[in-house]
């Protein structure tokens, strides 16, 4: 053993021709043999190709005053399908002179979410921030007391809208999943075939359809003269459809602990509940961290699947702002930006998980 | 030594009497008519060759397994399908397993704190002055704040019985307690459970630890395909075995 290591060593301590410094990169990197040669080689023509006409276009030619002006002749980007539409593609048909309170729900929004990313912060008193905080949003989207306008949620739409129906989509699928993964778990056999079935329909539809049975059949069933508010339908169908993945997901984690566990609780005289809150749902819901955050992401994509139900979320905003014939043939443009805005969201959201599972991390 | 001696295992109502129990695991006979009174303060070795089914023996006093025909009484509560019962009775036998099965997400302090806080209702600044008190006892106060993975197999072993001794337990039921250690922990495990066994605890040890059964037992069980083959003192079980089944496994086991 001891004699192979300082063999090891004795062959790392000969003069390597260069590993070290910009050269060394290079080779090691991008010229270690022909083949990854070429390969460098053709990457490199094509970069060169593409990125420099981009940057022509999207920077250097491009038009940025919301008037348009130049927009019709240039070669170059028209950002101005953004500057000139930023208000509405971000807050829809909300009233133009209460932008500053959907504005201001989502900055508290953010606050809540990097107060809560900090593990010394997980009192009693985060949840009651959180309810707060939520209230709060609900407030100040609707209005109607302290003197704010009600602002029907038929005038909601853009980027508050998406926000919304992901954040309290997701915290709404969340419990609802755990709850159906025990369920599935559980011994009893009604409960069990019952949780089996939903997951299994849920699963096997398109969000779409469940968007669409929300939408126009869902109605058909109240009686006549009740309604229920379209957003809270599209909400309450990302809900089921969500909860059906993440239940699948948390079964994973109740598999991954080990009847020791279970035991260890039990033989302390801990009852069912107290077992899976203390002991058994802290460890699975750990584990499935990175699966979990990416549904989460996938569901946060999916709310831009209510435009066919007519909400004006995010991208219907942006088709709406694009409809404007002064705006035609600069849809790149706008869907560059809308790009942009849910990358930025996801990239958060990841970002976020892996902070979280270091938090959590305790030598498993 | 005076606490080698067997007590009169006359003295009051016996704390576990097992009845004619049978189980079954599908087809195969795990337990097979078995008869055992237990007194209070008494401490015995239960040993026997794998799948004898001595574990399955003592995880169906605590029922984490169930037994399907035959009774038993546990500190006079029979064992049925009445969950309270069960809980109840879970909360008076402590149990320390092979694996330690400590919670990995929780501080030391917090794996010993949790059964009292939660189980019996004991306030949260009562329940880690006694953690740490037995924490002491099993001298591995200064790793409270730690995580059992950060800890060694004969530590988290020391910490799982410390978890048990904080319900306050009637009885303590160990199984194979030093059988997933490196061999140099074994000795600080067992002389926890010797301490232990000073204090006068009721315990049920499955174990292959003779040494600890000469010492320690009041009276040492052999079981052999489901049935207590033959059940002594230490000193006649080992000196004086007999059944061939005994012999055997004693040639086998002590070398």
């Amino acid at each position: 053993m001891t004699i192979h290591a300082n063999d090891n060593r004795s062959r790392e301590m000969k003069p390597p021709v260069a590993s070290e410094g910009v050269v060394g990169w290079i080779r090691k990197n991008l010229f270690d043999g022909w083949f990854n040669s070429i390969l460098t080689l053709v990457v490199l023509a094509l970069l060169v190709d593409v990125v420099p006409p981009f940057v022509r276009w999207a920077l250097i030619d491009s038009h940025w005053l919301p008037s348009g002006a130049g927009c019709q002749e240039g070669p170059g980007a028209c950002w101005s399908v953004i500057t000139g539409n930023l208000r509405f593609i971000l807050f829809g048909f909300y009233p133009h002179d209460l932008h500053w309170r959907p504005l201001l729900a989502m900055i508290i929004l953010v606050a809540l979410l990097f107060y809560s990313r900090n593990r010394k912060h997980w009192h009693k008193a985060l949840l009651w921030s959180w309810v707060t905080g939520m209230v709060l949003m609900g407030i100040l989207l609707r209005g109607g007391v302290l003197g704010l306008a009600v602002v029907e949620s038929a005038q909601w739409g853009g980027l508050p809208l998406t926000l919304l129906l992901a954040v309290f989509g997701l915290t709404g699928a969340y419990p609802l999943g755990v709850l159906l993964a025990l369920g599935r778990a559980s011994r009893m056999r009604a409960v069990k075939t019952l949780c089996i079935v939903y997951i299994e329909m849920i699963r096997g539809v398109p969000l779409i359809s469940l968007l669409f049975m929300s939408s126009v059949v869902f109605p058909l069933f109240l009686p006549e003269g009740v309604t229920v508010n379209k957003i809270l339908r599209a909400q309450a169908a990302i809900i089921l459809f969500t909860a059906a993945y993440i239940a699948e997901v948390v079964r994973g984690g109740l598999q991954a602990i080990s009847r020791g566990q279970y035991e260890a609780a039990e033989s302390l005289g801990l009852n069912y509940y107290l077992t899976m809150r203390l002991i058994v749902l802290p460890q699975a819901l750990k584990i499935v961290i990175p699966p979990s955050v990416s549904i989460l992401i996938s569901a946060f994509k999916d709310t831009s699947l209510v435009v066919i139900i007519a909400l004006y979320d995010l991208l219907k905003t942006t088709k709406t702002a694009l409809s404007d014939p002064k705006w035609m043939g600069f849809s790149a443009e706008a869907y560059i930006f809308l790009a942009l805005i849910y990358f930025f969201c996801c990239y958060f959201m990841s970002n976020y998980s892996r902070r979280m599972e270091r938090e959590l991390d305790r030598n498993l | 030594m005076p606490e080698k001696q067997p007590q009169t295992r006359e003295s009051g109502a016996p704390i576990i009497e097992i009845i004619a129990m049978h189980k079954w695991f599908g087809d195969f006979h795990v337990l097979d008519d078995i008869h055992l009174k237990v007194a209070r303060g008494e401490r015995i070795v239960i040993c026997g060759p794998s799948g004898s089914g001595k574990s399955t023996l003592i995880r169906c006093i605590n029922r984490l397994e169930m037994h399907q025909r035959g009774r038993i009484i546990v500190d006079g509560i029979e064992l049925t399908n009445d969950i309270k019962n069960i809980e109840k009775i879970r909360a008076e036998v402590g149990m320390v397993f092979q694996h330690f099965n400590l919670f990995p997400h929780l501080t030391i302090l917090e794996n010993l704190t949790l059964g009292p806080i939660w189980v019996r209702k004991v306030p949260k600044k009562e329940a880690e002055e006694m953690a740490m008190v037995y924490l002491e006892k099993v001298h591995i106060a200064e790793q409270a704040r730690k995580y059992p993975g950060q800890l060694s197999g004969g530590q988290q072993q020391r910490v799982a019985i410390a978890r048990s001794l904080c319900m306050k337990p009637n009885v303590m039921l160990f199984d194979e307690p030093t059988s997933a250690l490196d061999p140099e922990m074994v000795k600080e495990v067992l002389d926890v459970m010797i301490s232990l066994a000073r204090e006068g605890m009721t315990m049920l040890v499955v174990t292959h630890e003779m040494g600890f059964a000469r010492s320690v037992a009041h009276r040492v069980l052999f079981m052999d395909y489901g049935r207590i083959v033959e059940e002594n003192t230490p000193t006649e079980f080992f000196n004086n075995p007999q059944h061939d089944r005994t012999k055997l496994f004693l040639s086998q086991i002590l070398h």
